[in-house]
């Protein structure tokens, strides 16, 4: 039985691996192609950006700034051997060489600098959409009859379907431009571990968090409401019930339990969309993070910067999936491997 | 109409208003409404322009309902092709079963993953604000049919196991035709929700990418709406009417849309008589 076990944990353990490779090898190619596809030469609209800015330029020195830009950008070598350097470097170096518009910070450490913060508004928000949205979904599913439970049902009707970057406009409109409290801009103060600075950055990410908390709680609502109701009329909820178990013991042992598998499935599908409305609201709020990175890169035509931003988030996407994937069979004690 | 519940019932109305505003309304004007400098700039709304002018020197008004218009052909576009193709593809994956399904799962499984905002800005980056509607429209359908395969292949493996799915196959009925005539009966309540969610996230990313300038800034979207009010500072100066317009166009056609899709699965419910 035990051998069983395992041979049904590795099937499901190779066929996410699959997935997930997949989902990394297409996701890289995209990037690595599509710019080759395009009708402009990013090389030729660097020279001549640089041309038109400085009108006296040596011939030679064009020549030698165009081959250093081919050098910088990958280009060097057959379309074969530039997909194979592409890679190498994106798996194993994780060098995108210096930023053009930052020249010469490596384009490795501006994203290094915007991950924590895109890490940060992430989890945070999506953890505590996911918490709240589910406790709310449960006692609605729960007590469906009650009329709180109608209310709250109601306003993640009409949340939900409002898109992040409409919600953070609104919130911008309120909040930075009619009633200024919060900033339009992020400015942080202190350093380190200081009070000052903790509380600049929670000050800082408060509206961008608010919106997409607020957001995502109204999906969740709505599918744990949808299970929970399902759960609720099971016989085992109907013969604990008859067994004379309060009726809170029931909520939290039979019904929570049950219901928040599918959900974890649920958050692994729906973090690219998560991460998806992030970028955008990012970009709203100029949010230091990755998705302001990669704004500014492609208004800037960094090419260095663009594929690397866009690479590292597809990456960092993809392997969080993964991972809620394989936490799965873990958290359900009947073991279904699938 | 009798057994329509109330948000089926709201949705259907507001969506019809729109519906009659973004369509129909936009026939009746000549002219091209997102031309620059036609009327003076930053008039209040007044009854000869009932949402005033933008600062290009439009009127709001109908560049409302021309965005409208084309937001919802995005949308539709996207929602029919994704899910015809999502649903096809479904149903032979789930009835085939064997290498193609495993194909076809992984491809999909994919394609579900893989974030499509960063990939979606990279090509609209890359081609500068300048992408068509129907090229951006043709990515978005590369994008979503996998969610509506991915469901109806579950449905189509648990209807393989049925008896007349037997009769038809030991009767000589081709797989076309299995899956057309026999399993698809049984997945059309659930692709015309798809349909419906469909439209909703295909203008819901279009808008997304609009704002930030990363769709066809050429175009009146609503996306694109947002995105010229704020380059021009509506917020700042105070032009609410252009700036709130299109938000206030958007967040009602989404309530609207979501209210559709859950009514009438609560419709279809009460119908099977649960």
């Amino acid at each position: 039985m035990k051998g069983m076990l395992h041979v049904q944990f590795l099937k499901f353990f190779l066929s996410r691996l699959a997935v997930f490779i997949m989902v990394v090898f297409i996701g890289v190619t995209t990037v690595f192609f599509i710019p080759r596809l395009m009708p402009s030469n990013p090389v030729e609209g660097m020279v001549s950006q640089l041309q038109a800015n400085s009108s006296l330029m040596d011939p030679a020195a064009v020549a030698k700034l165009r081959e250093v830009l081919t050098q910088n950008f990958g280009l060097n070598g057959t379309l074969f051997e530039q997909y194979f350097g592409f890679i190498k470097r994106v798996v194993f170096t994780q060098d995108f060489g210096p930023s053009l518009s930052m020249y010469p910070t490596p384009v490795s450490k501006l994203i290094g600098t915007a991950l924590p913060w895109s890490l940060g508004l992430l989890l945070t928000t999506t953890l505590l959409a996911w918490l709240i949205g589910n406790a709310i979904g449960l006692l609605a599913g729960f007590r469906k009859d009650k009329t709180y439970s109608r209310i709250l049902e109601g306003i993640a009707i009409t949340l939900y379907p409002i898109p992040y970057y409409i919600f953070a406009l609104v919130l911008v409109i309120f909040f930075a431009y009619i009633l200024p409290v919060f900033p339009l801009t992020t400015i942080v103060v202190g350093k380190g571990l200081s009070l000052q600075h903790i509380v600049s950055i929670i000050y800082n990410s408060f509206l961008p968090a608010i919106s997409m908390i607020l957001i995502g709680t109204g999906w969740w609502v709505l599918s744990m409401k949808a299970i929970t109701t399902g759960i609720a009329e099971e016989d085992y909820v109907v013969f604990a019930r008859l067994k004379g178990l309060s009726e809170r013991k029931i909520m939290t042992k039979y019904v929570l339990r049950n219901a928040t598998l599918p959900q974890v499935t649920m958050l692994s599908l729906q973090l690219g969309t998560i991460f998806s409305g992030a970028i955008v609201t990012e970009i709203l709020f100029s949010y230091p993070g990755v998705g302001t990175l990669i704004y500014n890169a492609i208004l800037q035509s960094d090419y260095n910067l663009i594929l690397g931003t866009i690479t590292v988030s597809i990456l960092a996407v993809s392997t969080a999936t993964f991972l809620i994937d394989l936490l799965y069979p873990f958290l359900d004690p009947r073991i279904r491997y699938k | 109409m009798k057994n329509w519940n109330l948000q089926l019932k709201i949705g259907v109305f507001i969506l019809a208003i729109f519906l009659i505003f973004g369509v129909i309304l936009p026939l009746f004007y000549t002219g091209n409404p997102i031309e620059w400098g036609k009327f003076p700039k930053n008039l209040k709304p007044s009854s000869a322009h009932i949402f005033g002018t933008t600062n290009l020197g439009q009127d709001t008004f109908w560049v409302l309902l021309k965005s409208i218009q084309n937001s919802f052909f995005i949308g539709l576009l996207v929602a029919f092709f994704a899910t015809l193709i999502g649903v096809l593809l479904g149903m032979l994956s789930g009835f085939r079963g064997g290498i193609l399904d495993r194909v076809i799962t992984l491809i999909m499984d994919t394609f579900i993953v893989i974030p499509s905002l960063p990939i979606l800005i990279l090509l609209a980056g890359l081609l500068k604000g300048r992408a068509s509607v129907l090229s951006i429209s043709l990515v978005l359908i590369i994008f979503n049919w996998p969610w509506p395969a991915r469901q109806v292949r579950a449905m189509a493996l648990t209807l393989r196991e049925r008896d007349f799915i037997d009769t038809a196959l030991f009767s000589g009925e081709s797989t076309f035709k299995i899956i057309t005539r026999e399993i698809f009966p049984f997945v059309t309540s659930w692709s015309l929700a798809n349909f419906i969610n469909t439209i909703l996230v295909a203008i819901r990313t279009e808008s997304g990418l609009a704002v930030i300038g990363m769709s066809s800034n050429e175009q009146a979207t609503l996306g694109t709406m947002i995105y010229w009010a704020i380059q021009h500072q509506a917020m700042m100066a105070g032009r609410w009417w252009w700036i709130g317009s299109p938000v206030v166009a958007i967040t009602l056609i989404f309530i609207s849309l979501f209210l559709i899709l859950s009514g009438s699965q609560q419709y279809s419910a009460l119908r099977r008589g649960k």
